[in-house]
């Protein structure tokens, strides 16, 4: 399984480097809990994907790494791929943050047709492609998001999707604060006979990981009494 | 009658919660935990299993093939695969395979009614090669 590394934190004052190291230093059992809470969340979601596209979604293996914005930005980037297209929606409850669906730009085209169907002239496709992306963007964030607050029993309210371009610093630029960490759950997801693939993301502050930390941990104690 | 059920899954987290709900189904069974494929058919060379509970999205190797190579082996285990990815395409291929589709996340009361399935035709087999 492929490792990214958080970016050297420096310039901070000593106690936000001590919190950030605290919560980006995952246990091994913190990690697999994560991981499988959103290899869950992500399998429901590729469900509903499928249901729109009419192909077979495959998804690999999730890697679960909470890093800085700028290391996120950074491993999104690959050879050949420095644009990205992302539907963006945020989410509030006990914990709170960004969930983003992350496609290389020169894909967007290409997903907009396989989901409005091949016989529609490339024309009318580029004039809804940004509608189109929201929409399917905020069936699978939902479906995402909503697996996510039942797994944790908690409510989560999510807003409208908005669509961003960019390359990977853009998409997780926040609105405020410069101190938010990507929780980056790589997951790669391809549509059969397609060459279409996208990631998942979730931005997150400080005070709501921790949050989201302990949640995961009360779910371990609660399956491992 | 004393039944060993194999639980394969990458996650700690998921073995623990599926275990842990066999136990209190059926107190008296066997629970053999494996990470991964090979560490399935590991413990297949070791010990009789006689139920599997299979997760579908595995490194090295995923559920399904891993199914393929049990049923291959033990045409008469009951198998179920577990996942959360409710694609009508996987759960024709666990069908295919005469398993059973679980989904995530595992419930008592869906692991309750494959597990008495599972005894019951574990029962029947048993009963034909008397």
């Amino acid at each position: 399984m492929q490792r990214f590394w958080p970016a050297q934190i420096c310039g901070w004052g000593k106690p936000r480097i001590a919190a950030f190291e605290a919560i980006m230093q995952l246990s091994e059992i913190e990690r697999d809990a994560m991981a499988e809470i959103a290899n869950i969340a992500v399998g429901r979601a590729a469900a509903s994907l499928r249901q729109i596209v009419g192909h077979e979604i495959l998804m690999s293996v999730p890697s679960v790494e909470i890093m800085s914005r700028e290391a996120a930005a950074r491993s999104l980037a690959k050879p050949g791929t420095k644009t990205f297209i992302a539907v963006c929606q945020s989410f509030e409850g006990p914990f709170s943050g960004r969930a983003l669906l992350i496609f290389p730009e020169a894909n967007s085209l290409e997903l907009v047709r396989t989901i409005l169907g091949q016989e529609m002239p490339l024309d009318d496709v580029a004039d809804i492609e940004d509608e189109a992306l929201a929409e399917t963007g905020n069936i699978i964030l939902n479906s995402f998001v909503a697996t996510m607050a039942n797994v944790f029993k908690r409510v989560l309210t999510m807003s409208l999707p908005s669509v961003l371009r960019g390359d990977g610093g853009q998409l997780f630029e926040g609105p405020v604060g410069a101190d938010d960490l990507v929780l980056l759950l790589y997951i790669n997801f391809e549509i059969s006979q397609k060459e279409i693939r996208g990631y998942l993301a979730l931005v997150m502050d400080l005070p709501s990981l921790e949050t989201l930390r302990s949640l995961v941990r009360d779910f371990l104690e609660a399956a491992s009494r | 009658m004393t039944r060993t059920v194999l639980v394969v899954d990458d996650s700690k987290l998921a073995r623990m919660v599926a275990c842990k709900a066999l136990a209190k189904l059926r107190p008296d069974w066997a629970c053999v935990e494996a990470g991964d494929a090979k560490q399935a058919m590991d413990a297949l060379s070791v010990q009789k299993v006689d139920i599997s509970l299979i997760d579908l999205n595995m490194p090295g190797g995923g559920g399904l093939a891993l199914a393929a190579d049990l049923r291959r082996q033990q045409p008469d285990m009951p198998i179920a695969v577990v996942t959360a990815n409710i694609q009508d395409e996987i759960v024709a291929r666990v069908r295919e395979l005469d398993a059973t589709f679980m989904p995530k996340p595992l419930t008592e009361e869906a692991l309750a009614a494959f597990l008495a399935g599972a005894n019951l035709r574990l029962g029947k087999a048993a009963h034909r090669s008397v």
